[in-house]
């Protein structure tokens, strides 16, 4: 298999929030890339860094209270190094991104035809009439029923799955190499996820974009994901194929987090619980293995001075060797 | 749209008779009457008894309202005792002053309010963010006629730059000398209602404009790659505006009920300062349809505001 | 036979309009709905966001009136009356308690947490102090808390702390039922476990019932033994879990599950072609299992305790049993 290039290359990417005169990294040193055609899945639970990396990607962040360093390579350009103007020539034409909460990310007070003619403009030079093809064209692509119409509606108008579409044909327009989905189906009732998830992969085939799709749903991600990444307290812990990871998760976090999905119990059986709390930004330890705390019954010296990621299997990387020592409580090894 | 609007004015009438019935009733308790300050040894008060027989005062309640009703029906609004004229000849003399004031107040406030309000918005935290949050605080606590004294007395008294009471030159006989008299006039007084007037409009655009930068439509905005300036001018602002739109309806009604301490510490003669009159000299008539007039301008008022928010809010529509 | 009776449980919401602003119509957020609870057991209403679940929950424990129908407790009609300050109710407003899904909203933040939690005592029981606090301690360990925590204000707590908190709440005045209105829904994975596990423990000890609310399938699963799903304002199918998870008779109960995405990334491809196959059932079946306005036909059996929304005299459920007969 000829290696492909890829899309997209994270390397050691660290954001950090401004707390009075220290930056705290909610996002510390993710390594990751992106090919074309495919799904990475980036999953974790709330305060793991993972909206932060979809912001840092976007180059979102208030400069003044953030901190951005390592690199991010598109076409050979580091977009951290990017001024505003340029980086708006990126986003919305290289980079599409969807939102979790489809009323809240479309402006109340424009017409469903504006909002995706805007993303339109600053990327082309198409006339008004191009612009109502291709909004149309859209509108059909994403599967909104009567476009002529829906076009001149506003968003409240619109049902929550409809919006979604709304919002995905925004984030289509340009028809992007990238596409970044943060929490996409979160708002949505469950037929509906599920119609825009086989959207996304509908479009997906068609276009052959790579998507980003950040979810704390471990079954959204069974679902639709080709790869997965998991990610604790701001850093990667486990990076893996989807059936892999399924099938062999090697991480502690990975296999508590598993292991605590609801399902049938026997008698006197209870859901997996994983000890203690996700350590604040502020509090979170500056070395060490992060995810210790947590597992406290194992030994300490199961874990590294420096956990660092590395690859245990063809594609399959694993943070850390605590892994190799890691049995559920109350469980043999 | 037509029906809400029909419906509201529909509904106004049976409000605007309870009101005027209220307030009928009200009056009738206050104590005296026109000719009470007549009472000195001089006179006969058999004779006011006569006077007051005569104007009809000594009627039970419901006859004079009745009688009130049907006369204010046929644009009889009653005399004052006070000005001797007719209630709508004495409040029309004052309607036009106060309007110019308040227009002119009215439009100075926006020109204060409305940038530094986004300003400030958008820079929040910085220095000039800092300064208007003190100017808002400084102006939200002073007292009117605490900022109405000292500008009168600074520019008015002591500098000397403009005329401090009254609201034309009686020398002024063209048209242009009246307007620049008039004009003149205005400049402290609406000075000082704008400066006092700001306060609300800058905060609510201020926290308007935070709100609406850290939304997610604006996240969406970004990410198509609107440039940040456009973002401000057609997503930010027009949605921290709202309750600012919706605010004008009222504004617009504002303008014509004056302020009581802003026309009696300038000595502008308008509405407010006319009702001060009328209640000092126990002027039942002039009151009477005053407070009438001020209760149908605030019914008409939310009626604006209502309108208003429909017109520019595409998720409001009654009907 | 329980101790709660839902019957023919309407909550109608008028729509007003017109040039007087009458009455034009009403929304029919709950329609016909009958339910009984049994002690010790857990109920699960399951339906997608405006289907009226959450509406039932409320009506029970009167934060919403009933339009018609009647909710029996211990044979007592007690329609309308939970918040009655009549003795007559005191019981009924004691045993039947509601966990939110953000319970400390429904909190005085200014009151710490024993004061919040010896409310229910104060008005049910007669405590000393000493009894009170120590009552409180009890309570929080039950969920795994610290009794210090009862000092605390309510914004103190991370989010699986404040649920717990509610839990324990509810749990104060020592309840028969409780209604648990989607309690884990804002909460993550690991979080939502320890608050499933909790809860659980609690029926054991106390043998109290849920009416567990939720949206999400999996959850109603792990926690509930009969589940009822929710359609416009009715219910489209209702019966123990095992029958309604692997016999589902409703093309609305079965184009939900269908919409669960499976935790078996090699079965993808399966689930979508069977998932769309369901969805152009749907499609297709609509007409057979909704009337021409719409309306979900009203519960017949089945078989044994499981009922199905189907046309009255309708075929189906003869096919349903033949098919069934042919596997």
């Amino acid at each position: 298999m000829a290696v492909e290039r890829n899309l997209l290359e994270i390397n050691n990417l660290k954001t950090g929030f401004r707390f009075g005169e220290e930056y705290h990294n909610a996002v510390d040193g993710v390594s990751l890339t992106l090919k074309k055609n495919e799904i990475l899945a980036i999953v974790g639970e709330s305060g793991c860094g993972k909206s932060t990396l979809a912001t840092s990607i976007m180059g979102l962040h208030d400069p003044k209270n953030t901190q951005v360093s390592g690199e991010i390579i598109y076409k050979d350009l580091n977009l951290i190094d990017l001024n505003e103007k340029l980086y708006n020539r990126i986003r919305g034409n290289d980079i599409g991104m969807i939102f979790q909460d489809p009323l809240g990310s479309l402006n109340p007070l424009m017409t469903i035809y504006r909002q995706i003619a805007e993303a339109l403009v600053y990327h082309s030079d198409m006339n008004e009439k191009q612009i109502k093809e291709r909004v149309l064209e859209l509108l059909n692509q994403v599967g909104i029923p009567r476009p002529e119409q829906i076009m001149k509606a506003y968003p409240h108008e619109l049902s929550g799955g409809m919006r979604q579409r709304v919002v995905i044909a925004i984030a289509l327009a340009n028809k992007p190499p990238i596409i970044i989905a943060d929490e996409p189906t979160t708002a949505l009732d469950v037929t509906i996820q599920a119609q825009i998830l086989d959207l996304m992969i509908d479009i997906q085939d068609e276009t052959g974009s790579g998507i980003i799709l950040i979810t704390h749903d471990l079954g959204v991600v069974a679902e639709t994901a080709d790869r997965v990444a998991v990610m604790y307290a701001g850093q990667i812990v486990e990076e893996a194929p989807v059936d892999v990871l399924f099938r062999d998760p090697k991480h502690p976090y990975t296999r508590s987090l598993l292991n605590s999905i609801p399902h049938e119990l026997e008698e006197g059986e209870e859901l997996h619980v994983i000890h203690g709390t996700v350590p604040s930004l502020q509090k979170l330890p500056r070395k060490g293995d992060r995810f210790r705390p947590r597992i406290p019954w194992i030994p300490d010296e199961a874990f590294d001075e420096n956990p660092e990621l590395t690859e245990i299997a063809p594609n399959h990387k694993v943070r850390g060797n605590s892994w190799k020592h890691f049995h559920f409580e109350g469980e043999e090894k | 749209m037509w029906k809400t609007i029909f419906r509201r004015l529909l509904l106004m009438i049976p409000q605007i008779i309870i009101l005027s019935i209220l307030i009928f009733i009200i009056a009738e308790f206050m104590p005296g009457d026109p000719f009470t300050g007549m009472i000195d040894p001089n006179v006969d008060p058999a004779q006011l008894d006569v006077l007051r027989e005569r104007y009809g005062l000594n009627d039970p309640l419901h006859v004079k309202y009745v009688r009130w009703v049907g006369n204010a029906l046929q644009g009889d609004f009653g005399r004052s005792f006070n000005y001797k004229t007719s209630v709508l000849n004495v409040i029309g003399e004052r309607l036009g002053n106060t309007v110019r004031l308040s227009l002119l107040s009215t439009i100075l406030t926006y020109m204060i309010g409305l940038p530094l309000g986004i300003l400030s918005g958008r820079y929040n935290d910085s220095i000039l963010d800092k300064s208007v949050i003190i100017y808002n605080f400084v102006s939200f606590a002073v007292p009117t006629f605490v900022l109405a004294l000292l500008m009168v007395y600074i520019f008015g008294f002591n500098l000397g730059w403009f005329p401090s009471r009254g609201s034309i030159d009686i020398q002024a006989n063209t048209f242009w000398e009246q307007f620049w008299s008039r004009l003149y006039h205005l400049i402290l007084p609406s000075i000082t209602t704008a400066v006092l007037g700001t306060v609300s409009i800058i905060q609510y655009l201020r926290t308007e404009i935070i709100d609406a930068k850290v939304s997610d439509y604006v996240k969406t905005a970004r990410s198509k790659g609107v440039p940040i300036e456009k973002v401000y001018s057609k997503h930010i602002f027009r949605n921290a505006s709202l309750p600012i739109a919706s605010g004008f309806g009222y504004t617009i009604v504002n303008l014509l009920t004056g302020s009581i301490f802003i026309e009696r510490i300038f000595n502008y003669s308008g509405m407010g300062n006319l009702f001060l009159e009328s209640i000092n000299t126990r002027d039942y008539s002039v009151i009477f349809v005053l407070v009438l007039f001020y209760g149908i301008l605030g019914l008409i008022g939310t009626l604006l505001s209502d309108l208003i928010l429909m017109a520019v809010d595409p998720r409001i529509r009654i009907d | 036979m329980g101790f709660l009776e839902v019957q023919e449980l309407k909550v109608h919401y008028p729509i007003r309009g017109g040039i007087l602003n009458t009455v034009q119509d009403y929304v029919r957020a709950v329609d016909g709905v009958n339910l009984t609870i049994e002690s010790g057991k857990t109920y699960g209403l399951v339906g997608e966001s405006g289907s009226g679940k959450t509406t039932i929950g409320k009506t029970i424990i009167g934060l919403e009136k009933a339009s018609a129908g009647r909710i029996l407790y211990e044979g007592e009609n007690v329609t309308n009356k939970a918040r009655s300050r009549n003795k007559k109710y005191e019981n009924y407003n004691k045993d039947v308690q509601m966990i939110f899904q953000d319970s400390t909203s429904s909190m005085n933040p200014k009151k710490r947490i024993i004061d919040v939690m010896a409310e229910p005592m104060r008005n049910y029981f007669d405590y000393t102090p000493a009894e009170i606090k120590r009552r409180v301690a009890e309570l929080l360990d039950i969920v795994g808390m610290n009794a210090e925590a009862m000092y605390k204000y309510p914004h103190e707590f991370s989010g699986g702390q404040r649920q717990r908190i509610g839990v324990a709440r509810a749990v104060a005045s020592d309840p028969k039922l409780i209604i648990a209105d989607e309690p884990t829904s804002a909460l993550d994975l690991s979080v939502q476990a320890q608050v499933l596990n909790f809860m659980r423990r609690i029926q054991k000890e106390y043998g109290l019932s849920y009416l567990f609310i939720s949206h999400d399938l999996g959850v109603v699963q792990h926690m509930s033994d009969d589940i009822a799903i929710m359609h416009r304002g009715r219910f489209v199918e209702k019966g123990p879990k095992k029958e309604i998870y692997n016999n589902p008779q409703h093309i609305y109960t079965k184009r939900l599950l269908s919409a669960i995405p499976d935790m078996d990334p090699t079965t993808r491809e399966s689930n979508k072609i069977e998932r769309q196959r369901v969805e152009a059932e749907y499609d297709a079946q609509e007409a057979e299992y909704y009337d021409q306005n719409g309306r979900v036909y009203d519960l017949l059996p089945y078989k044994d305790d499981h009922f199905v929304a189907t046309k009255p005299n309708s075929s189906l459920q003869n096919e349903s049993i033949n098919t069934k007969g042919e596997v």
